[in-house]
């Protein structure tokens, strides 16, 4: 039994550890705010925002926004995967392209692209589709960098096998240089997905379209900012739901992971 | 025992004339570099008869790994020729299966979809080509481990699991380029009897590239001695020690007078690559 109780411990030891570090900092907080080291005005005390959520999420239809957030989000996340690690499989593919773009794709992601919200909106209406195509533009440059480095550093030897055994270029990319890909091409995805997002609830923020970036707006604007916190933590809930969500898929697709 | 051993002179001839499966026709390779044309392999030609086991040594540096991507049909722009059964060998061909020196299995494939891969790309069922390689996996002697993923086998178990995926394919030659380099001394010595047993149970053709004298006369027929840069051929000698063999055989007088002989022959050629290593490295420093 002993045994046994060892071998939990040692499994649920990180998130124990995770979940007590993060209830330590509420608590700091909570306590630096009750003494007025913080100023209650501007941080609302944890407490607060924990009383806030049952009123956030009955008054302000918070299931319809995550909903609607999270919809946007997995759509911005499926044209990212296809049309991401495609144009990264095609940069490999031609040595003049890559040597071409390769450089000017990783500038881009550096690029304020939020800023560049009123094209979109001239482009697309105002509607979730400026707010899909944002986030979309928003993470495709780590997504294609990370699918060409991945096809890159498949091992030799790995495609030595492939040609030795007289596989077509179609078979060796499937068979052997994109299942070798799989785990930088992943990391390229929540890359993407972070900045997806980011984006996502900025737009809606910032054209008041509706989802959890328009209720952060409209709480910050009524002062509420207990509120205004326990919204952020909905955006937060999408951000993991999708990270627990790429994690299935990748051990799906590479079990020995 | 008596230790045959021949100095052939003109073997392109007899290369030709051979009743080989496997015939190297005076293969020439060049590789340009900055400090202008290298010749990697020198006019190599020899024959392997069906069934036998060939080995090619020589000191690092001799032109092996490129020998053996030719023969291989991983590497082209070469003069000379390579047959297989009397058909050219243009690219990888069918009749020739490689086993390559670094770690070759797929990581995110199970033992045995690793051995099945071959019959996968062949396009059989899913159920016949795992049946198949449960043969293959248990020939290698890894049986209970078909479901294991590499990452969870020692390096020797992964070297036997990319010999069991080439072995799937049926080839007529199996070809392997130092496959057990990487292990230590008696891991290879053990995994050598496990390669004599599945040669000598699939009547198996192999050609065997190795810097490693004890495991070339372990496992050889003839031995084909090359010389440092440019690879050249400098003797084929004749292995005559008793099949079935094992391991066991190392301790024989025999054996050790075979390594001797080899090791007197490669000495000088290593020598040479030693003294040409030092030497490029001290200009590179110079450079610097």
């Amino acid at each position: 039994m002993s045994g046994l109780s060892a071998i939990a411990k040692l499994r649920y030891a990180p998130a124990i550890v995770g979940i007590a570090a993060l209830a330590l900092a509420l608590l700091v907080m909570e306590f630096l705010i009750r003494v007025d080291v913080l100023n209650r005005f501007i941080i609302p005390m944890p407490t607060q925002i924990f009383e806030a959520f049952e009123r956030v999420i009955v008054e302000e239809d918070v299931p319809a926004r995550f909903l609607l957030t999270t919809r946007e989000a997995a759509t911005a996340m499926a044209l990212l995967t296809v049309t991401g690690v495609a144009i990264g499989a095609l940069l490999h593919r031609v040595t003049i392209l890559r040597l071409a773009c390769e450089t000017w794709i990783a500038a881009f992601a550096s690029a304020p692209i939020v800023l560049m919200y009123p094209l979109f909106l001239v482009i697309f209406g105002r509607n979730s589709t400026t707010i899909i195509m944002m986030g979309f533009i928003a993470g495709l440059p780590p997504v294609i960098l990370k699918t060409i480095e991945g096809l890159a550093s498949t091992r030799r030897v790995l495609i030595d096998v492939g040609r030795s055994f007289n596989l077509t270029q179609r078979q060796l990319f499937w068979k052997i240089l994109f299942p070798a890909a799989l785990p930088t091409i992943f990391v390229g995805l929540r890359l993407g997905l972070i900045f997806a997002l980011i984006n996502i609830v900025g737009v809606e923020f910032l054209i008041n379209f509706g989802g959890l970036g328009q209720l952060i707006n409209d709480l910050a604007e009524r002062y509420d900012l207990a509120g205004t916190y326990a919204a952020i933590v909905f955006v937060i809930l999408v951000s993991v739901l999708f990270f627990a969500l790429t994690e299935r898929v990748e051990r799906w697709l590479r079990p020995a992971d | 025992m008596v230790v045959a051993s021949t100095a052939r002179t003109d073997l392109s001839l007899q290369a030709k004339n051979a009743d080989g499966i496997l015939v190297v026709d005076d293969i020439v390779k060049q590789f340009p570099t900055p400090e202008g044309i290298i010749t990697a392999v020198d006019h190599i030609s020899f024959a392997v008869a069906p069934g036998e086991f060939f080995s090619v040594i020589g000191p690092s540096g001799c032109g092996k790994s490129t020998l053996f991507n030719v023969i291989g049909g991983l590497l082209d722009g070469y003069d000379g020729r390579v047959t297989v059964a009397g058909d050219i060998v243009r690219g990888p061909h069918a009749s020739i299966g490689m086993v390559f020196q670094e770690e070759s299995t797929f990581p995110w494939r199970t033992v045995s979809e690793n051995v099945a891969f071959p019959l996968e790309i062949a396009g059989m069922s899913k159920r016949v080509r795992l049946d198949r390689a449960r043969h293959f996996i248990s020939l290698v002697g890894l049986d209970g481990f078909e479901n294991r993923y590499p990452a969870e086998l020692s390096g020797g178990m992964r070297q036997r699991v990319s010999m069991a995926r080439t072995l799937a394919s049926e080839p007529k030659i199996l070809l392997m380029d130092e496959p057990f380099a990487a292990l230590d001394e008696q891991t290879r010595l053990l995994l050598g009897d496990k390669v004599l047993q599945i040669q000598q149970q699939l009547k198996q053709t192999m050609l065997l590239i190795t810097h490693n004298i004890t495991e070339a006369v372990q496992l050889s027929d003839r031995i084909l001695v090359m010389t440092y840069r440019p690879g050249k051929i400098k003797r084929v000698v004749d292995i005559d020690l008793p099949r079935p063999r094992t391991s066991e055989i190392v301790g024989s007088d025999a054996f050790g007078h075979y390594v001797a002989q080899i090791w007197s022959d490669l000495r000088e050629e290593a020598s040479r690559g030693l003294r040409d290593d030092e030497s490029r490295t001290l200009h590179a420093g110079a450079r610097r």
